[in-house]
């Protein structure tokens, strides 16, 4: 897609060489500092002892005796295993649905002429413009009417289909030349090899984009599964830690918070640092999630 | 058959355009049916979760229902009065007016700043990208776990640091006057750096012949950021307000963790407000209106946002 390839080029000559005054970029490395303080006061507070004691808490400086106590009591306090294993069936299970019906989906739109085509093009577009989150209350009545309530895939169950996983299908099928289908079509193959053996393979980059848009939001969603979910066995870990967060708040036990914010975060931080350009490019793709 | 003949003639004489018509029908159904086919399993799941969802929540909107087991009665537009003479309501509606503008705006002139500053790549500008993007990927509830003890009286980070040079050290979270500013802070560490990359975008196709012209006719920095930069950023612009606007109404996770709409309703959000009627009070009617309410709010702007979209070059 033109806007990502354009995205990893430097701005023109004339923008970078004198547009940026040089108090903007000091300016924007301070801030880029603030912005880091909340990560690296949870790094120094997780490993602090706690006979620190409250009043050093707000030290940034690390202590010098650090200690691996925090993220032990979190692990044992928080379930934290729990809440992970949830949050990835979670993600995997919403991420799975979604290859099968956004690969369909886009297929039909990116190859096939039907009856209906706008009609139902502009039906998928609908899912963007309505804002899903505000549909929590009639959707979760109708989770409850379907059994659904307090599982794990009354939580997935409306993330199935995606309208912009399907758009981005879509775009990624219609760049493949139609000469490498019309080839299979000769050798006989039929509509799900074309698929399966031409389209999908070809598509890598943009089912991984679309699979970091997808998994990162459910990874951060909160309010859905918060309405959801009763068991305390089956929270995913962002209402785990908001849970957590309440009841060390009231012991004061920042460090044990610290801790268990850091192993939420963590998972998707640290593939982040790995894959920054993909994740970079992939939001920049996502537009409006 | 003799019989049947002269009968079927005078009917198929009339039928035929009409038979004609539903043959070509079937014809194109059948060509289309592959087509539904690949459609159907995200059609079902977009019916049940989104077009289902938008008429049910017309349909309770009608219908008083306080507890779940209460039987239903239908009220008719009495749940959307009920919701607009709702001081709690009416109070959430402002609340969210003043946190969209005030997240909006200086997320997205820092946005604008980081872009700018950081339009070279290199080693250390791709650093600052990927520190200004961080909070982007966290979820709002560990942002606000975070946050929980930044703002914590006395100890807490921003108290203990650079609070102690204030005259009177204020109760960030618990002042209703300093409350919903607070909320607001976290906001815009999220969104600031998630802006920044359509900025960054947006800067890549300022076309570099016109900027040299301007250089050599001897157009300055600001001159050139003002009369070219900015104005080729418009829809870059448009495009990040949308979104913004969109999350001052879907994000309220922090709000939830941190004040729970408190305190005295200072930091209560519409949604936070739905989710309260909801769960909290049983009213589904009335969660519904408010939900109705909001959503013929947004229907404007999702608008917008759709025809941004579309004129996005590139943009899904």
């Amino acid at each position: 897609m033109n806007l990502i390839d354009r995205l990893f080029r430097d701005a023109p000559l004339a923008t970078r060489r004198e547009i940026t005054p040089k108090l903007g970029f000091v300016l924007t490395v301070l801030l880029a500092l603030v912005w880091l303080i909340p990560f690296l006061w949870m790094g120094v507070a997780t490993l602090r002892p706690a006979s620190d004691g409250i009043n050093l808490m707000a030290e940034l400086m690390p202590s010098l005796k650090p200690t691996l106590d925090n993220i032990r009591d979190a692990w044992e306090i928080g379930d934290f295993p729990r809440y992970t294993l949830n949050t990835t069936i979670i993600c995997t299970g919403i991420l799975l649905v979604q290859f099968v019906t956004i690969t369909l989906a886009g297929f039909a739109f990116a190859r096939l002429a039907f009856a209906g085509k706008t009609l139902i093009f502009y039906l998928f577009l609908m899912q963007l413009m309505l804002v899903p989150v505000l549909l929590i209350v009639p959707n979760l009545s109708l989770i409850a009417q379907l059994g659904l309530y307090d599982t794990l895939t009354g939580v997935m169950m409306p993330f199935f289909a995606s309208a912009f996983g399907t758009f981005l299908m879509r775009q990624a099928f219609e760049a493949i030349p139609t000469e490498l289908e019309d080839a299979a079509l000769i050798d006989g193959a039929g509509l799900f090899q074309r698929i399966r053996h031409i389209y999908v393979p070809l598509s890598l980059p943009s089912f991984s984009a679309f699979a970091i848009i997808s998994v990162t939001s459910h990874w951060n969603d909160f309010l859905w599964p918060l309405m959801v979910i009763n068991s305390p066995d089956k929270r995913p870990l962002t209402v785990g830690l908001s849970v957590f967060t309440k009841t060390a708040e009231g012991t004061q036990a920042w460090g044990t918070i610290a801790a268990g914010t850091l192993m939420v975060i963590a998972p998707l931080l640290v593939t982040f640092l790995i894959f920054q350009k993909r994740f970079i490019s992939s939001f920049v793709t996502s537009g409006i999630k | 058959m003799s019989l049947a003949e002269p009968a079927a003639l005078p009917v198929a004489t009339s039928a035929a355009p009409r038979l004609h018509v539903l043959k070509r029908f079937a014809a194109g159904f059948k060509a289309s049916l592959p087509a539904y086919l690949l459609l159907l399993p995200s059609l079902i799941f977009l019916a049940l979760f989104t077009y289902g969802a938008m008429g049910r929540v017309f349909i309770d909107a009608l219908y008083q229902r306080t507890t779940p087991k209460a039987p239903v009665r239908f009220v008719g537009l009495d749940n959307v009065s009920a919701v607009l003479a709702d001081p709690a309501f009416t109070g959430a509606v402002v609340n969210n007016l003043i946190y969209a503008v005030g997240t909006a705006i200086p997320s997205i002139g820092l946005a604008l700043l980081f872009a700018l500053a950081l339009a070279r790549t290199n080693a250390v500008t791709s650093a600052l990208r990927a520190a200004l993007f961080l909070p982007v990927l966290i979820p709002m509830v560990a942002a606000s776990a975070l946050f929980l003890f930044i703002f914590l009286p006395n100890v807490g980070l921003l108290d203990y640091n650079i609070g102690r040079l204030l005259p009177v050290l204020p109760n960030w979270l618990g002042d209703p006057d300093i409350a919903l500013s607070a909320i607001m802070v976290i906001t815009i560490w999220k969104n600031a750096g998630y802006y920044m990359l359509f900025f960054l975008a947006g800067l890549q196709a300022v076309p570099e012949d016109v900027m040299e012209a301007a250089h050599l006719d001897g157009a300055g920095p600001f001159q050139r950021l003002r009369y070219i930069i900015l104005p080729e950023l418009k829809p870059t612009f448009l495009f990040v307000t949308v979104i913004a606007t969109l999350n001052a109404v879907t994000q309220v996770d922090h709000v939830f963790v941190l004040t729970q709409g408190g305190p005295s309703n200072s930091t209560n959000l519409v949604l936070f407000y739905i989710y309260q009627q909801a769960v909290e009070h049983y009213d589904v009617g009335k969660a519904s209106a408010a939900t109705l309410l909001t959503l013929a709010a947004l229907m404007g702007l999702t608008a917008l946002s759709f025809r941004t979209l579309a004129n996005r070059e590139g943009g899904p």
